[in-house]
């Protein structure tokens, strides 16, 4: 039997990036706030100091800021009628674990979606014609719209401190900026971070070529940023180990470095960290939630009855929790209805990786910062014909390497043998005049019937209970994407001179064991119709009003960028509807 | 095995010398060795390659076993010796017998054996040395990285310019201690 706490006006589940941009907007609303989060407690001095920050076997090998899997981990299977079996070791995805989130170990790599990408069915079919795409795709509307989320977008940039160039300033189109954004209200808080040789090289090639090269908006610092908050961050360093790391120099935007100094001293708010929620608890008729129930430490059950649940856990320990809590019809592929666990999507990513010259470039990999690089935006979203090629859907591509640590990024050309004398020269030869990007093609990956998440019939958790079950594989339209994308970034590489360009296709099947992003998202989307989307344009739960569910699992579909800026503007777009109508009059914001 | 995944030569020590054996055995005593921190619960199938590793083993056994076994194999094979004791040709020839499964091994799949130790073997050569391998930064100095160091401020903007500071480990640089006389 659970210990019941005493009651708060509002729970949070997990107190990363949304998490804690919901406890600051409501602890500021005079709400009485507790969050609750799995993983430990975090700050920079204790965690990722300068002394020992950069450590490549601890954080990045060994996973040390990450979830462990056997906290809680997913199978995974390619098809429906596979068994799936269960994710051991991470690989394709890093789910993280504790205070900050994904907020602590991401890049910063801070982008906004097309405007089409939220209207994404209705704009295609408009120009290509429904037929044009493929039968399976079940890609929807976001229910909401670039114009409406420009403030909120903004607002997580100010928070944040981006470095960039704007390439759209009130619909003017800027120099050096990304011609392709939707219009922004005012430039970026502030300038582009410097780049390195290889990412300048990069640009020049690019506009050789024709295209229209910018630097990516990057939650790195380029100098030293106070925020709205009044929090304060330090310049980048170029450190070069960011992505997997905390930064010991509070130079990347994370909930530590922007929010949780000003929200740990509002009295009416509290942490609970080491604390799992494992139910979200509804009265009987599972109309409205009256709480959550979570495990300490030692397996004890407490119950935290509030008014107000906000899931803010990372996409797919969303999806889990409401499978979990029985909230929302489960999704069946079959008769392809229900909608938790539907529309689940990641990423098509791919690189390219290039040998130059080593008397005649010099490249010191090492000096990088996590969301560095130039790129182009021509073959994202909607921004090309796509009638030619038989495919829809895009990314962005660029030269955005975050690194030049040895145990990852050592690369040899091909030919080369994986061990012995040869291999030990290669290394030598290649260190310090190779690129190889990373996730240097960003590709989008749109939804499909088939591939979606429900609870695995086998498998269990140390808590014993059913882990998620993933189903998910690369679908033709992906796939065509990939090859046209990938090509078109090779070619950027050979003007910039190099003399043997190496492509990695993205290919069938998709592997769990292989990393691409940590970008997973869909499972509990948002849309205008209850038979199709788990949740209504603002976050809210159609079946219980008083649970908002944000974060990457209300995508409909996954777009060519990285989605922290879309989860973060998302989020206080939510918050503004609950601070603004919600509190004033508690129940649903839209009538299906 | 460390010294043929990573010869030595004239500038930079091989894989035993720099110390990735001293790597493993600390890696294998610890956590990793027992896969503390990953999902160890059955029941264990073989699925497909797309789907991961599946294995019930630990890392420590997989080593115990694999090692024991390729030594049986090279006791019992033509040259009648230990692996220590063959030429250079001859672990070179096993090793690749290995690598594409030619070689089986008695208990332990051998494609999956060479595998690790070949990831450890390198990661140890690699990583800082507080972990016992890459002795006096020896890789990092045949590559140009300059490890821990934190600050290259001054330095993003010098294009195509070699970075000329040695590096530095976690635990700092044999130099920064001052000798005796």
């Amino acid at each position: 039997m659970a210990r019941k706490l005493p009651h708060k006006d509002v729970v949070i589940v997990g107190l990363g990036w949304t998490g804690s941009i919901a406890a600051y907007e409501l602890a500021d609303a005079g709400l009485d706030v507790v969050a609750i989060e799995r993983g430990p407690w975090r700050d920079t001095a204790t965690d990722y100091a300068p002394n020992f920050a950069q450590d490549e076997l601890r954080y990045r090998i060994r996973h040390e800021l990450f979830l462990r899997p056997d906290q809680t981990t997913f199978t995974f299977r390619n098809k429906m009628s596979d068994t799936a079996l269960p994710i051991r070791t991470w690989g394709a995805f890093m789910p993280p674990n504790g205070v900050g989130g994904g907020g602590v170990h991401w890049n910063g790599e801070t982008w906004r979606f097309l405007p089409s990408d939220f209207v994404l069915r209705t704009h295609l079919i408009q120009r290509y014609g429904a037929r044009f795409l493929p039968q399976d795709m079940t890609i929807q509307d976001w229910g909401v719209t670039y114009e409406e989320l420009e403030a909120h977008y903004d607002r997580f940039e100010y928070l944040c401190g981006i470095s960039g160039t704007a390439g759209n300033l009130q619909g003017r189109i800027q120099p050096g900026g990304n011609p392709f954004e939707g219009p922004r209200s005012r430039p970026y808080p502030n300038p582009a971070q410097q780049q390195p040789f290889s990412h300048a090289l990069f640009a020049k090639a690019a506009q050789e070529l024709g295209y229209k090269p910018f630097p990516q908006p990057s939650g790195n610092m380029s100098k030293a940023y106070r925020n709205p908050l009044g929090v304060r961050l330090g310049p980048c360093t170029y450190c070069g180990f960011c992505e997997w790391f905390g930064c010991a120099n509070y130079s990347k935007s994370s909930p530590q470095t922007t929010i949780l100094p000003v929200l740990v001293r509002k009295p009416n708010f509290q942490a609970r960290d080491n604390s799992e929620v494992t139910r979200i608890n509804t009265d009987p008729d599972g109309k409205r939630a009256t709480g959550v129930t979570f495990v300490d430490t030692r397996g004890e059950e407490w119950e935290q009855p509030a008014d107000l649940v906000i899931l803010a856990a990372y996409t797919i320990f969303n999806v889990q929790l409401l499978l979990l809590s029985g909230i929302g019809a489960p999704y069946d592929p079959i008769a392809n209805r229900g909608v938790i666990g539907r529309n689940f999507t990641h990423q098509t990513i791919s690189d390219v990786t290039s040998f130059f010259d080593k008397s005649r470039f010099v490249f010191n990999p090492f000096i990088a910062s996590g969301a560095i690089g130039m790129c182009i935006d021509e073959f994202n979203g909607d921004n090309f014909d796509h009638g030619p090629h038989g495919f829809v859907g895009g990314g962005y591509m660029g030269q955005v390497q975050t690194n030049g640590r040895p145990i990852e990024t050592t690369p040899v050309p091909p030919g080369t043998p994986r061990w012995g004398a040869k291999w030990k020269q290669a290394v030598r030869d290649n260190y310090l005049s190779a690129l190889k990007p990373g996730t240097g093609v960003h590709g989008s990956m749109y939804s499909y019937r088939d591939v979606y998440v429900d609870l695995d019939p086998v498998y269990r958790d140390r808590l014993n209970r059913p882990l998620l079950r993933i189903t998910m594989d690369f679908h033709d339209n992906e796939l065509k994407q990939n090859l046209f994308l990938t090509d078109k970034f090779a070619e950027i590489f050979r003007a910039m001179g190099a003399q043997q360009v190496v492509k990695e296709y993205r290919k069938a099947p998709y592997d769990i064991t292989k990393y691409q992003t940590t970008h997973l998202c869909g499972g509990a989307v948002m849309g205008e119709d209850p038979r199709t989307s788990a949740l209504n344009r603002y976050l809210q739960s159609w079946d219980v009003p008083n649970l908002f569910v944000l974060g990457a699992s209300a995508f409909p579909q996954n777009a060519g960028y990285n989605p922290t800026g879309t989860v973060a503007a998302l989020a206080y777009w939510s918050l503004e509807a609950i601070r603004n109508r919600y509190l004033k009059e508690p129940g649903p914001l839209v009538h299906a | 095995m460390a010294d043929r995944f990573i010869p030595p030569d004239s500038q930079t020590l091989g894989g035993k010398d720099a110390g990735c054996v001293v790597f493993i055995d600390r890696q294998l005593a610890g956590g990793y060795g027992r896969r503390e921190g990953l999902y160890v619960r059955g029941p264990f199938e073989k699925g497909a390659k797309s789907q991961g590793q599946q294995s019930s083993q630990t890392l420590r056994e997989l080593y115990r076993t694999g090692l024991a076994s390729l030594e049986q194999y090279c006791r019992s094979g033509k040259a009648g010796r230990s692996f220590a004791q063959l030429t250079a040709e001859q672990q070179d020839e096993i090793l690749h017998g290995l690598e594409d499964s030619s070689v089986q091994l008695e208990g332990a799949e051998s494609s999956t054996f060479f595998e690790q130790v070949l990831k450890d073997v390198q990661q140890g050569f690699f990583a800082d040395p507080i972990y016992g391998g890459n002795h006096e930064m020896c890789s990092w100095k045949m590559i140009g990285f300059p490890g821990a160091r934190y600050d290259y401020s001054d330095w993003v903007g010098r294009h195509n310019e070699r970075y000329p500071f040695p590096p530095v480990s976690i635990a700092g640089r044999d130099d920064w201690t001052p000798h005796k006389g």
